[in-house]
């Protein structure tokens, strides 16, 4: 059986951690300058500019790329036939993020209990989601998640009968909604089906997909391209402040429901839209 | 219009400034963000002071990543301003003349804006590394055990920011007919 230990688990949660908050990855920056050379409105032109300028100057100077370096959330893949050896998993996973935010002069931003708000100053604890998968590898996804866009997010419980129509609404209601608050260009997440917490889970998954893959299935792969013509028709624009760019992407992610059930959730995600995977 | 503008301003000022205008800030300007106000608010509602004298002054809702050496500040981008709306007309009502941050604001903000002919500017949301070079000189004045939501006295240059509600209450979001 293949040993992982912590020590080395830790170690790359740092690097990932600073790695994420200080380089987008090569899609998004694409995604990102290719828009700032098509946008029409002239404010919006002028805000993905400096949305391109800005990525530049912080990879230059090491500077966080947005101010709020996020809640560290992790999808963690842990082959069956691997062990880990030295401290809970959990715990290494945390000193990684305690680390790495110190290192990296990323901003501490949470808070140990959401009613009396006293922050941690380490920004744990994160947010791990595990799966066991096959195989003995151990693969760890950071994606830092900023709260200007976590906070328009929507979970909608909605009735079979409300069909895709009833989809569509919750998407573009919820993006409509958001407008200038979640810092579009938006990535915009959607989890259909499952149960009330499996569609967030895998809107927040969706998030993480790389911008140039689409669904590999061709009704929902219709359903993100429909989304996202209608998103960027509405001409909030970048900052919210006029133009075609309000999404780079839809992504839509889907699991088997209830009889009863259509849930379906929308995580937002800013135009900072970080991620980092490594395979240990 | 794109115009270069100082801070701290007066109302003179705030009230030619219009939806839409481009600006760039030189001079000296405040950060607070959700707990600052908080504690702002509790204090002025007891009679209390607070650490800032709030005539004519313009806040920034930033929280910043730390400074790393020979660095004037970390990132420091605006904040969803909507959190702070049931604390602004507060502080509007003290002297409160300007606030940069992102996003849109309650009724009753732009209200408060109008009456006390005030100007809220955005910032572009996410582009914390590039609005930092703008600021020359950062120092906490208060409350420094709310870490990065302290609040802090700052010299900018050439900050750029737009105006989005004006005192006329003009609104940028919502006048151009976008989707809100």
């Amino acid at each position: 059986m293949r040993t992982i230990h912590t020590d080395e688990i830790i170690k790359n949660v740092k690097e990932m951690c600073i790695e994420a908050n200080l380089y987008l990855s090569s899609d998004m920056k694409e995604a990102i300058g290719k828009a700032a050379r098509e946008e029409q409105g002239v404010l919006g032109k002028r805000i993905l500019g400096q949305l391109c300028e800005n990525m530049e100057i912080a990879a230059q100077n090491q500077i966080p790329i947005c101010q709020d370096t996020g809640m560290a959330v992790f999808f963690v893949k842990m082959g069956q036939d691997m062990h880990v050896e030295g401290i809970p998993l959990s715990e290494a996973i945390n000193q990684g993020v305690r680390e790495g935010y110190e290192e990296g002069y990323l901003r501490k931003s949470v808070v140990g209990d959401p009613l009396l708000r006293v922050n941690t100053k380490d920004n744990t604890p994160a947010i791990i989601h595990y799966d066991i998968v096959p195989g003995d590898q151990l693969e760890i996804l950071i994606a830092p998640k900023g709260f200007g866009s976590e906070n328009m997010s929507r979970i909608f419980m909605l009735k079979p009968a409300d069909g895709v129509e009833g989809v569509k609404k919750a998407v573009l209601d919820t993006v409509f909604e958001a407008g200038p608050n979640a810092c579009p260009p938006v990535v915009v997440g959607v989890g259909i089906g499952g149960d009330f917490e499996k569609c967030a889970i895998l809107a927040k998954k969706a998030l993480t997909r790389n911008l140039a893959d689409r669904s590999s299935l061709p009704h929902i792969r219709q359903l993100e391209e429909e989304l996202l013509e209608k998103i960027n028709a509405s001409g909030i624009g970048p900052g919210g402040l006029g133009g075609n760019t309000t999404a780079l992407v839809v992504n839509i992610e889907t699991y088997p429901t209830h009889i009863a059930g259509l849930p379906v959730a929308v995580n937002m995600c800013c135009h900072v839209n970080r991620h980092v995977r490594r395979v240990l | 219009m794109e115009r270069h503008i100082t801070a701290p301003f007066d109302k003179k000022l705030a009230e030619e400034l219009t939806a839409g205008d481009y600006v760039y800030i030189t001079g000296t300007i405040y950060s607070a963000r959700d707990a600052a106000h908080k504690r702002m608010y509790d204090s002025l509602m007891k009679g209390e002071e607070i650490p800032m004298e709030l005539k004519d002054q313009v806040i920034y809702y930033l929280g910043p990543t730390p400074a790393r050496e020979g660095q004037v500040i970390g990132s420091a981008g605006p904040t969803t301003s909507s959190r702070m709306d049931k604390y602004t007309p507060l502080l509007l009502e003290k002297g409160l003349n300007g606030m940069i941050g992102k996003g849109k604001r309650s009724e009753e903000v732009i209200r408060s804006i109008i009456s006390q002919k005030a100007v809220y500017f955005a910032a572009v949301g996410g582009a914390g590394a590039l609005l930092s070079k703008c600021i020359k000189k950062s120092e906490i004045i208060a409350y420094e055990d709310l870490g990065t939501e302290a609040i802090r006295r700052m010299e900018v240059e050439n900050f750029p920011a737009i105006v989005v509600i004006d005192s006329k209450g003009h609104n940028l979001y919502t006048d151009r007919g976008c989707v809100d």
